[in-house]
């Protein structure tokens, strides 16, 4: 990938993390790494995200949130499970209160392994979930046009695979 | 009267890095009360000391939090060290002191931004973490980790640091002084962050002894509580005052965090010139059997590791009792009658850390 068609934007929360992977994530965004310059903004509403970026381990009492925001960010979305917590468990997964990674309760596309993550492999992340974003993009679009041409009796088939991205 | 509603803040929310939920009871636009309820970042660590080694078990320790890792670790070493009678080697307690001044420094800088981030003051939330990244790379160039230093070990500390490069961060940490000055500058002396923060969220004297206020909260309403007076460490051997404020309010504990920068780079200059040669570490045997309270000072306080062993590799129990847990009884107070647009700040103006408070 070569540049970025669009801003998107992430939402961050933390399961139950340790905050070492959140203050690794805020990082990213500060002048050292500088994620901003490519339009990369941490947003605080899940309605205006398009990247869920997910630090720590699902536990009984943030099963529920954790599914809510990711059943309110609009689709075509993508899951990035940062540090070692939120992809198993990591030191914490014999906890009596730990159920596991993220993965247990939504899909996850990207994982960044780490105790903590430095901000470079979390970089790493976000820009292959961009690659995931966009190929997630084409495909609902190319679904939609299908959809389209059925109800107008045209054979769905018939559509270019570069989908209706102009 | 008028009508009271209640308005839930967090656990997701844009100015909280962490969950922590309060339930707002608002009368108009004034917080009367306010419910806490937390337990969104509960692992259960604790119990974790029947599966893992004492030694292990430091590295479990220093995750309880991640902005104040290392001071973590060294207070459960610290309490081993105790009940096995362990004489750990001087040059590993000057640079525990070393690092955990570090950690401090990292925390407040930390901490300064994204107070100001909360007041909307977006470039000095970019500046104050742009002057943190310095503190970090030194932070990694000597124990190997940027948050996560896993340096603490039963017996002292896994890596020593060469005289050229202590010299070097003294240094460092001179040049950064006037950089310091000019952020705490807008902190201290700025009229609209004046206005924002002087006289809202008042905590009195007695309120904070009595709800049992701790570090910075504490010492912003005038009670001289800094467990770095006790010596552990090397800092019996140092000379420092705590910074103490007097007017309570979220100007006087943003002053407090200001000025313990300072103090943190005086005392690393002073055990960078006292430092002992030697060996950093000692070879350790058996088993802790008893039982003890090792208190420190963290960035946000006292913070309490309660040990007790029965000569086994494993322990029996390990109590943590964090900061933020104990500053939330103040917060509560200290909440009630600001404006609903003022909460963020106050809540900020505690430094919560629920990774901690709940661990």
């Amino acid at each position: 990938m070569t540049y970025l068609a669009k801003s998107p934007w992430i939402l961050h929360y933390d399961a139950s993390s340790c905050n070492g992977c959140d203050i690794e994530v805020l990082a990213c965004l500060t002048p050292m790494y500088d994620v901003e310059r490519f339009g990369i903004l941490n947003t605080g509403n899940p309605k205006h995200a398009d990247i869920f970026v997910i630090t720590g381990s699902i536990n009984e009492q943030n099963r529920e949130i954790v599914k809510n925001l990711y059943d309110q960010i609009p689709r075509p979305n993508v899951v990035v499970a940062v540090g070692i917590c939120a992809c198993s468990g990591g030191v914490f997964r014999e906890c009596y209160n730990v159920s596991g990674g993220i993965d247990k309760v939504i899909p996850v596309d990207v994982y960044v392994p780490g105790c903590a993550c430095r901000p470079e492999s979390i970089i790493d992340g976000i820009v292959t979930a961009l690659g995931i974003l966009e190929e997630k993009r084409t495909k609902m679009v190319l679904d939609v046009d299908k959809k389209e041409h059925r109800h107008a009796g045209l054979n769905p088939d018939h559509i270019l695979s570069t989908g209706g991205v102009q | 009267m008028s009508k009271q509603i209640t308005v839930p803040f967090g656990p997701q929310h844009p100015v909280l890095p962490e969950p922590l939920h309060l339930d707002l009871v608002l009368e108009d636009e004034t917080v009367v009360d306010v419910i806490p309820s937390i337990g969104y970042v509960h692992r259960g660590l604790e119990k974790l000391v029947e599966k893992r080694e004492y030694t292990e078990y430091v590295f479990i320790a220093e995750r309880i939090c991640g902005i104040c890792s290392f001071i973590h670790s060294q207070t459960y070493v610290q309490g081993i060290e105790q009940i096995m009678g362990l004489e750990v080697p001087e040059r590993a307690t000057y640079l525990r002191t070393i690092w955990g001044e570090y950690s401090r420094l990292h925390s407040h800088l930390l901490w300064l931004g994204l107070f100001a981030d909360s007041m909307g003051f977006e470039s000095v939330f970019m500046n104050a973490w742009r002057l943190r990244e310095h503190i970090l790379d030194d932070l990694e160039a000597t124990t190997g980790g940027r948050v996560i230093q896993g340096v603490c070990k039963v017996g002292g500390v896994r890596k020593d640091i060469t005289p050229e490069k202590l010299d070097e961060m003294l240094k460092g940490l001179r040049g950064m002084e006037h950089e310091l000055n000019d952020l705490t500058n807008v902190f201290l002396n700025d009229s609209s962050m004046k206005h924002r923060l002087r006289g809202v969220g008042v905590l009195k004297k007695e309120d904070a002894y009595v709800l049992g206020a701790v570090g910075p909260t504490a010492r912003g309403s005038g009670l001289a509580i800094d467990i770095r007076s006790t010596g552990y460490g090397a800092l019996g051997k140092i000379n420092f005052k705590p910074v103490v404020e007097y007017d309570g309010d979220c100007y006087a504990r943003c002053a407090v965090r200001a000025k313990e920068m300072f103090t943190s780079i005086d005392i690393i200059e002073q055990c960078i010139k006292k430092i002992p040669d030697g060996p950093v570490d000692m070879k350790v045997t058996g088993a802790p059997d008893g039982e003890y309270f090792s208190r420190t000072e963290q960035p946000r306080g006292e913070v309490i590791h309660y040990i007790k062993g029965n000569g086994k590799k494993n322990l029996v129990r390990h109590r943590v009792r964090t900061p933020t847990f104990t500053n939330i009884p103040p917060l509560v107070t200290l909440l009630k009658g600001v404006d609903l647009a003022d909460v963020p700040v106050v809540v900020l103006s505690i430094d919560p850390c629920i990774g901690c408070a709940e661990r």
